[in-house]
């Protein structure tokens, strides 16, 4: 979904920029609470593994393909906050150095792709979490579905963007039935890829999932329980 | 099976080169979801391309990528991060009213 140059006209892309910039400053902020010196190592990672995971373009209708967006995948794995600075690098990155995005679109992406499906997948997570049973086993589908979400809605916000300073002329009703269309079906590749990457860092370290964190402390008050009665 | 904090990071970031620099060449050629729509409702022509510094995305580059923001991310995630002593400063009138009447 990496919007090149040309599609927004310079106020919305001024804008655009603006809110990206301080989205990234409140982030730099608020990571500093989700980071210590056990996590700090794998946040690098994540966005490591998130800009790989971007260039595996997978089909998803005729002629169309999909990838991985990551804002929720990131969000779950190291913290909202943190997770939107590993976008923010990815996205800077594949602007400066593979021409993948605008340059003056460098915010818009930052703030779809980044700012969108951080803040929509983190609390479509944290709204599962709190009504689902709190069992460690319910984070990685939760993650999925939020994952799920955080696509389309991604792909209405370009809408939105595109309502306002859209550089063609077009009807804005059938341009967002086939941007969340499409965006539905890549939301399923990155719900799959969600839940496996969360999935396997769980089975092996869940203390290493920011998401998992509150399911954890639950689980150790359960277990301490009967050894105090005993 | 509990494995260690740099086995989990090893972990990560093999896959991440094995995905950028092997499983890359398998990526569906396709144009994305909003470049398709671009193409399909006529403004995909508004697009104003412009040339990639190291040639696109291909295995090597692929692994550079990985690397570059292994290290900015990695970087500034490390700079900010809460340390030790940010704890202490934080509860440190306490810690030092309680040092100075021991001493």
């Amino acid at each position: 979904m990496h919007v090149p140059d040309g599609f927004l006209d310079a106020p919305t892309s001024v804008a655009t920029g603006a809110v990206a910039a301080v989205a990234v400053g409140v982030a730099l902020r608020g990571a500093r609470r989700e980071l210590d010196d056990r996590t700090a190592p794998l946040a690098g990672l994540v966005a490591a593994f998130i800009f790989a995971t971007q260039m595996l373009n997978f089909p998803v209708a005729s002629g169309t393909s999909g990838h991985l967006l990551g804002g929720a995948l990131a969000a779950i794995l190291v913290g909202p906050y943190t997770g939107l600075l590993c976008m923010a690098t990815v996205f800077l990155v594949q602007c400066l150095l593979f021409a993948d995005g605008g340059i003056t679109a460098l915010g818009t992406n930052i703030d779809l792709m980044g700012v969108v499906t951080v803040l929509v997948g983190w609390t479509v997570f944290k709204t599962l979490q709190a009504v689902l049973p709190k069992r460690l086993s319910m984070v990685a589908p939760s993650a999925g579905i939020a994952a799920l979400v955080s696509v389309p809605a991604a792909a209405g916000c370009f809408v939105i963007l595109y309502a306002l300073g859209g550089t063609a002329d077009l009807s804005l009703g059938n341009l967002a039935a086939a941007m969340i269309g499409v965006h539905v079906l890549i939301g399923i590749g990155e719900a799959v890829i969600t839940f496996l990457a969360v999935g396997s860092i769980i089975a092996v370290r869940p203390d290493l999932v920011y998401g998992a964190r509150p399911v954890l402390e639950t689980r150790e008050l359960e277990v301490r329980i009967p050894g105090a009665v005993a | 099976m509990k494995v260690s904090t740099k086995v989990v990071a090893a972990g990560l970031l093999l896959v991440a080169l094995l995905m950028a620099g092997v499983v890359s060449r398998f990526a569906s050629s396709d144009p994305d979801g909003l470049t398709k729509v671009s193409e399909d409702h006529g403004f995909a022509d508004t697009e104003k391309a412009r040339d990639s510094p190291v040639g696109g995305y291909g295995a090597v580059t692929g692994v550079l990528g990985v690397l570059v923001v292994l290290g900015l991310a990695g970087g500034v995630t490390y700079a900010v991060r809460r340390r030790e002593y940010d704890d202490d400063r934080e509860h440190g009138h306490e810690h030092e009213h309680e040092h100075e009447r021991v001493e």
